[in-house]
């Protein structure tokens, strides 16, 4: 097992946000995970991420054995937990090419691979950017300072091929883009999707789990898992809506 | 982490360059009087004219109260405890380096500025002051050939006292304030640049204040003169070592720029700023000071203020020459109990003069950081226009920023713009950083070095990466 949340609460301030949510990821597996606005799902992504604004009050979560709740964030992302945030912040004054690359090398350094000096790691972000097709010319802007939506998820598309996770949280990367971005972010993920990785997408929309199909299709309501499925259950809720997984409520809530 | 937490364990910063060179030094002793001013003066065999300069300077300052308006609590300054002549005694005249003390060579190494020939930074030159004393002065050979000046206060009074005599003091009058009328009375050395008319100096200038006395006080003087259509970029460096008592450092610069001239003048301070509790540290009361004299003359300041446990300063453009231009752009980091009240004043005189102020504040641990600026557009400078921006960075939450703008104008058709910003530092701008691998103290230094971008611009391109380094030194430990 890669990932494996067991039974997890946790709560800002004094409200709970998560409610007791279970989800075992696998090597070699995507999963998709849906849901109403409000319901948790960014939370659950921040949670493993390890955020400070939210404190976990039960059940645990394990990251290739070891208590994934122990590391600090830096140390979670060291080993190989990336999370593509539904809003990445702007941090004005420091260079994207400086922040990609001492991220990269902390990311290295824990792998046992030598560093990159400044000449070197240039060569390869540029190689890398290809693939999200972005353009070098981000490199010498504030990290996402003036980016466009758009722009701003290609740069988390860029820093996750740039970081290789085993673990890879993309939360609503896809949301606003246009019909290319959303083909070069789908092609970015499949790439990174080899089997000793697993990826957990948070998604909306049918047209990204079209292009990546899901082995397990979540619905998240109220800060619990309600419905496992594949991706039909996907297809399904395209059409249906979230209502009627309320109709259904529960009903269907085997785990993978 | 969050960021509050992560400022609590404040601890120990090491400060690299606290230590004492062991060095034999000719003092006298302590207190000040008139006889002491005399001595000073005899000791450096000064002509008549400049202990004149002093001996009124000393009258004045006899007048004069210690300024309290500033937001610095410290204990009252004993003036009478303080050593005001101390130098390391070596053989009076230096024809060489090889014959300037090892002691003093090692201590600038140690401190990174290589003096001896083979080691020197390239395209620096750099006038090395230990105690307050000129100890040696790098491609002095190779500036001569440029008509370049740059030398000791003390040397230049013996062999440019007409250059000495017209423009010390012309900037910062005697009696402009009780710092600058102590220093006027009892400075000991400091260094002294000309540049002689449509020279662009080949090189950067530089010069290396030490501190290395505990009692003895600080009193440098800087003069920079730069002739029509002349330029010079020249940048200080100021270390101290580790004292549980404080030393007093009172410094005047002064700079003169004529006609189309540019004087562009970079500080990197790193004295001592005490221990976490706030026991020792430098008290730095300086009063800087440039006058665009010419039209279309230029005068910039930039500074990097990260030491001293007390700093008082206030870098002004005095803007006579029409269309000439003022800049001012300032890093001023405060951690454990420092306290900066700092900023600058822009003085329009000409008509059309301009002038920015980007002054960026952080505040960490137990700290205090004041802005304060003043902008003054007198009656002559029609269409004259400043803009101002202050933002301030608070760390924690026990660190204090404040911004006092301070706006005079008696010309309508003058243009005065002030913005102002507080923020903290963002707990999902940390959070992002850290969700890529980055430790929290390289993210906070990364946040807090973004956020001084603007300024680190400004910087001579040697020393813009020093600035940054700098810094994340100055930060470790302010978060846990
Ligand atoms: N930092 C926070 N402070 C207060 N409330 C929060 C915070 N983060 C999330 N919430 C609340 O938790 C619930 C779930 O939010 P979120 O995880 O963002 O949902 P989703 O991503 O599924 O839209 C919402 O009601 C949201 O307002
Ligand atoms: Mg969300």
């Amino acid at each position: 097992m890669l990932l494996s949340i067991e039974n997890l609460h946790a709560c800002v301030e004094e409200n709970e946000i998560l409610r007791g949510v279970s989800l075992q990821i696998r090597a070699g597996e995507i999963h998709a995970l849906m849901g109403r606005n409000g319901s948790g799902k960014s939370t659950l992504s921040k949670v493993i991420a390890g955020h400070p604004a939210y404190t976990v009050t039960a059940g645990g979560i394990h990251y290739r054995g070891q208590d994934l709740l122990a590391l600090s964030p830096e140390d979670r992302a060291r080993s190989g937990v990336f999370l593509g945030f539904q809003y990445p912040v702007e941090i004005p004054g420091v260079s994207n090419l400086e922040f990609l690359r001492v991220s990269c090398n902390a990311r290295r350094q824990r792998r046992g691979q030598e560093e990159l000096d400044t000449f070197a790691f240039e060569d390869h972000v540029r190689e890398t950017m290809a693939i999200v097709q972005m353009d070098p010319a981000f490199l010498e802007r504030s990290v996402n300072e003036g980016f466009s939506g758009g722009e701003k998820k290609r740069n988390e598309i860029l820093q996750m091929a740039l970081l290789e996770p085993l673990v890879a949280i993309l939360d609503e990367t896809d949301s606003g883009l246009d019909i290319d971005a959303l083909r070069i972010v789908a092609n970015g993920v499949r790439r990174l999707a080899l089997p000793t990785t697993a990826t957990l997408l948070i998604t909306h929309y049918q047209r990204l789990l079209d292009a990546i199909t899901p082995d397990f299709v979540h619905v998240m309501a109220e800060g619990r898992i309600l419905r496992t499925g594949d991706k039909d259950l996907a297809m399904a809720l395209e059409q249906r809506g979230y209502d009627w997984i309320d109709e259904t409520n529960g009903s269907d809530t085997r785990q993978p | 982490m969050s960021s509050a937490a992560a400022v609590e364990a404040l601890n120990k910063t090491p400060y690299r360059y606290g230590f004492v060179t062991n060095i034999e030094t000719e003092k006298i002793s302590k207190g000040l009087d008139e006889s002491v001013v005399r001595l000073i003066s005899s000791k450096k065999q000064e002509p008549d004219f400049m202990r004149q300069f002093r001996l009124k300077a000393y009258a004045q300052w006899q007048t004069m109260a210690e300024p309290d308006w500033a937001a610095l609590r410290y204990p009252a300054i004993d003036y009478q405890d303080i050593v005001y002549y101390s130098a390391p005694r070596q053989k009076e005249q230096k024809a060489s380096l090889e014959e300037v003390d090892p002691a003093l060579l090692e201590t600038f190494d140690k401190l990174g500025i290589p003096l001896s020939e083979q080691k020197r930074l390239s395209n620096v030159a750099v006038d090395a002051v230990f105690d307050s004393v000129s100890i040696a002065t790098t491609y002095k050979q190779k500036l001569a050939e440029h008509g370049v000046v740059f030398c000791s206060m003390g040397e230049a009074i013996k062999d440019h006292p007409e250059l000495v005599e017209r423009y010390l003091g012309s900037v910062v009058p005697i009696g402009d304030n009780f710092f600058a009328a102590l220093n006027s009375a009892v400075f000991s050395d400091g260094s002294f640049v000309y540049i002689p008319k449509g020279v662009q100096c080949p090189m950067e200038l530089s010069t290396y204040f030490r501190i290395n006395s505990d009692d003895a006080g600080q009193f440098e003087r800087t003069l920079i003169i730069a002739e029509e259509r002349a330029s010079v970029s020249y940048l200080e460096g100021c270390t101290a070592p580790m004292f549980d008592t404080n030393q007093l450092h009172a410094a005047v610069v002064e700079l003169v720029a004529l006609d189309d001239a540019s004087i562009k003048y970079s500080t990197v301070q790193n004295w001592y700023a005490g221990d976490e509790n706030g026991k020792g540290g430098i008290y730095n009361f300086v009063t800087k000071r440039g006058l665009c004299k010419g039209r279309r003359s230029r005068i910039s300041w930039t500074q990097v203020e990260t030491g001293s446990a007390i700093t008082w300063k206030y870098p002004g453009c005095v803007l006579r020459g029409r269309d000439s231009v003022g800049e001012f752009y300032s890093v001023a980091l405060t951690n454990h109990h420092q306290q900066a009240d700092t900023g600058a004043k822009m003085v329009h005189i000409g008509p059309g003069s301009r002038s920015t102020v980007i002054s960026k504040g952080i505040s960490s641990g137990h700290s205090a950081n004041s802005y304060r600026g003043l902008v003054h557009m007198g009656p002559q400078a029609r269409g004259a226009r400043n803009f101002s921006q202050c933002d301030s960075m608070l760390i924690g939450d026990q660190a204090a920023a404040n911004t006092h703008p301070y706006i005079q104008s008696r010309q309508p058709e003058a243009t005065v713009e002030h913005e102002a910003s507080t923020c903290n530092i963002s707990e999902d701008q940390l959070f992002y950083l850290q969700s890529r691998g980055i430790e929290p103290e390289a993210a906070v230094s990364m946040l807090v070095s973004g956020f001084c971008r603007d300024v680190f611009n400004q910087l001579p391109m040697e020393f813009a990466a020093e600035a940054d380094k700098l810094l994340a030194l100055k930060l470790e430990g302010s978060v846990g």
